[in-house]
């Protein structure tokens, strides 16, 4: 525990500090860059240029033993992975526009294939007499152990870069999630913007294969914005806080691994955002389940305490339990059945709120006003005081008639 | 040889006209939706474009705007390259394109329009926000400023791509359908807004899909259906004839009488 520790402030010695500090940059650009993708809906087609890195990385190594490297140099493997990502995503983009396959279809054929041919150019490796193989496995899950220094300098360096990216591009690329035709009047090359948008997934995945793995990149670049859309309704603001909670989950992440480096780096640091997506399904104000349960709650109630006084107003009798219930709870009901004081005024109003729509929805010319009678909202919510004494002249005088 | 007559250059396009295209094709695949269509919209006048489902209006706004390839023709937007005049036309395109739970409130909707000036770099100052708060009462929608747009009626959305519209402060506004599914209200809004538009000496051009009101609401008239069938002012060029003509069989003789006499 006191590694974990440790490890989280950045004092279980320079090699973890730096790896910590990586990790928590790349998880930044990680949620920051796959909020775009998430909010222009094409969150699956990282999964695709994911696994479209493994051949790459298998055909860098053999080249670099070929020409008489032992194959483990990191910029290398990276350099080869993101031109074999680059290809599966052309690969996506051709299908779709060219052939009749919807996009998923695409995705799905590009992913199989190319994480086919790198498992069989990774099984080919293990029987090379030459290289230095062990730790090519890695680029699954990622890991931290035996982690070079410059390696975890250029993940920080390449996360800087990225996010530097995103904020230079973040308007054309909100513009374009939002109303490519609008953004296209405008003069914005929205093929570009598709293309720039990719290539921050792509920085994302090849930078960040040896810390999280190929597999669960993809995990890391839409559970941020997923979870950051929780608890905003900007696209400036999701795409920041998806930022935080990416930075926090690979801090974290890499922290942990690096007390109990047996295990792999990618699954933890997925997760704790994991674990922060849970909660704020949870406890998001606006959008989660514990919200909408008492939002859900409270309409029933004010469902059940309308209808009961009406009834009281009307002196029909009330069978339902919920509402005695709520209607007792609320001090309109003595125990006995008999409506309170309080009782009677609420059944006062309510009978003229009744009233006075029903001779609004006959004399009222705007639909759009009357038409928000729903049996539940006051009519004083909807027209103007001027509107209402103009309707309750109307009632007073009909009465008179 | 001698007898070979020289095809003269034609003309180029009234330059004063904010909106003109000769010979315009478009095709989706090999079915034309547009075949060889010329047209000229008059300058600081509220033009509509009328024509049966699929006759091509939509298309032929994506196209003017270059948001389509063309096969053949030429568009010109005061008398220049429509991808040269982009920050003076202001486009409002069909409101169901749009994914309404993106998280963006009417007001951050309103400052795309100003896209144009912010840019990639500059900063969005109090200034821009407070030009586009006025384009939201103009539409009567400042008291929605900071609702996501999810959250907003048909009509209220509609005003918001409006307000977008005009904070761009374009000369030449092109609208798709603007009162296709909107209240009452809403129309009547809108169409007041165009109407100060048409005052401020600005050229409106919309695809409009109600026949009854064409005559109430435009000076000019371009009916279409693959072709252009007519064009000119409504009071001319809005007859039993021209619209029997761009609608065939689908509008009865009756109803076709009743919105001529209209506009007549």
């Amino acid at each position: 525990m006191s590694g974990f520790l440790d490890a989280l402030l950045f004092q279980a010695g320079y090699n973890a500090a730096l790896v910590a500090l990586g990790a928590t940059l790349l998880g930044f650009a990680a949620g920051a860059g796959g909020s775009f993708l998430f909010l222009r809906k094409r969150a699956l087609v990282s999964d695709a240029v994911a696994h479209a890195t493994l051949p790459g990385v298998g055909i860098a190594f053999i080249l670099m033993v070929a020409f008489g490297g032992d194959g483990r140099s990191l910029i290398g493997l990276l350099a080869g992975s993101a031109v074999s990502a680059w290809l599966g995503l052309l690969a996506v983009e051709w299908m779709v526009r060219r052939t009749r396959l919807p996009e998923d279809a695409a995705i799905g054929a590009v992913l199989s294939v190319f994480f086919g041919l790198g498992v069989v150019l990774l099984t080919v490796i293990q029987g090379m007499s030459r290289g230095r193989q062990a730790g090519l496995e890695d680029f699954l899950l990622g890991s931290t152990a035996g982690m070079l220094r410059q390696d975890a300098i250029l993940i920080a360096v390449g996360g800087v870069l990225i996010v530097g990216a995103i904020w230079l591009l973040r308007r054309p690329m909100t513009l374009v999630a939002f109303d490519p035709a609008f953004a296209a009047a405008r003069g914005v090359d929205v093929r570009r913007v598709d293309l720039a948008m990719m290539g921050v997934v792509l920085a994302v995945t090849v930078i960040g294969l040896k810390l999280v793995g190929l597999i669960l990149i993809v995990a890391l670049l839409i559970i941020p914005p997923v979870t950051a859309r929780f608890w905003s309704e900007r696209a400036e603001s999701v795409v920041w806080i998806a930022g935080a909670i990416g930075g926090v989950s690979g801090w974290i992440g890499a922290a942990w691994s690096a007390s109990a480096p047996a295990l792999p780096t990618g699954p933890i640091i997925v997760l704790v955002a994991t674990g922060a997506f849970a909660v704020s399904l949870m406890l998001s104000p606006a959008r989660g389940v514990v919200a909408a349960v008492m939002a859900r709650r409270a309409f029933q109630t004010r469902v059940h305490r309308r209808q009961g006084l009406l009834a009281l107003a009307r002196s029909e009798p009330i069978h339902d339990r919920l509402t005695l219930k709520i209607l007792r709870n609320e001090g309109f009901l003595r125990p006995d059945g008999v409506a309170t004081e309080a009782g009677q005024r609420a059944c006062a109003r309510i009978a003229r709120d009744e009233q006075r729509w029903s001779v609004a929805r006959r004399l009222h010319h705007d639909t759009g006003l009357t038409g928000r009678y729903d049996g539940l909202t006051p009519i004083t919510d909807v027209f103007t005081p001027d509107e209402i004494a103009w309707i309750d002249s109307n009632i007073a005088s009909e009465g008179a008639a | 040889m001698a007898d070979l007559t020289l095809i003269e250059t034609p003309e180029p396009l009234d330059p004063a006209s904010p909106l003109a295209v000769r010979g315009l094709t478009v095709s989706y695949g090999e079915k034309p939706a547009l075949f060889s269509l010329d047209a000229q919209f008059p300058v600081g006048a509220m033009s509509a474009i009328v024509g049966p489902n699929g006759a091509g209006k939509s298309t032929f706004l994506k196209a003017a705007l270059g948001l389509i390839p063309k096969v053949s023709g030429e568009v010109s937007v005061f008398g220049r390259d429509a991808d040269r005049m982009r920050d003076r036309i202001a486009y409002v395109p069909q409101r169901a394109s749009v994914d309404w739970d993106f998280p963006t409130t009417a007001l951050d909707v309103v400052l795309m329009g100003l896209f144009g000036q912010v840019g990639l770099w500059r900063r969005i100052t109090g200034q821009h926000r407070a030009h586009a708060r006025a384009c939201l009462a103009r539409v009567g929608m400042e008291d929605f400023a900071d609702r996501q747009i999810g959250q907003l009626s048909g009509g209220q959305q509609q005003r918001i791509f409006l307000a977008r519209a005009l904070a761009q402060d374009a000369d030449l506004f092109l609208l798709d359908e603007p009162f296709a599914g909107v209240d009452a209200a809403t129309e009547a809004a809108i169409i007041g807004v165009l109407k100060s538009l048409k005052a401020e000496g600005r050229s409106v051009v919309a695809v409009h899909h109600d026949l009854s009101t064409v005559a109430e609401y435009f000076d000019h008239v371009l009916l279409v259906n693959l072709r252009r069938i007519a064009e000119g002012p409504v009071a001319t060029t809005f007859t039993a004839d021209t619209l029997a003509e761009a609608y065939g069989g689908r509008l009865g003789a009756v109803q076709i009488d009743a919105l001529a006499l209209q506009g007549g």
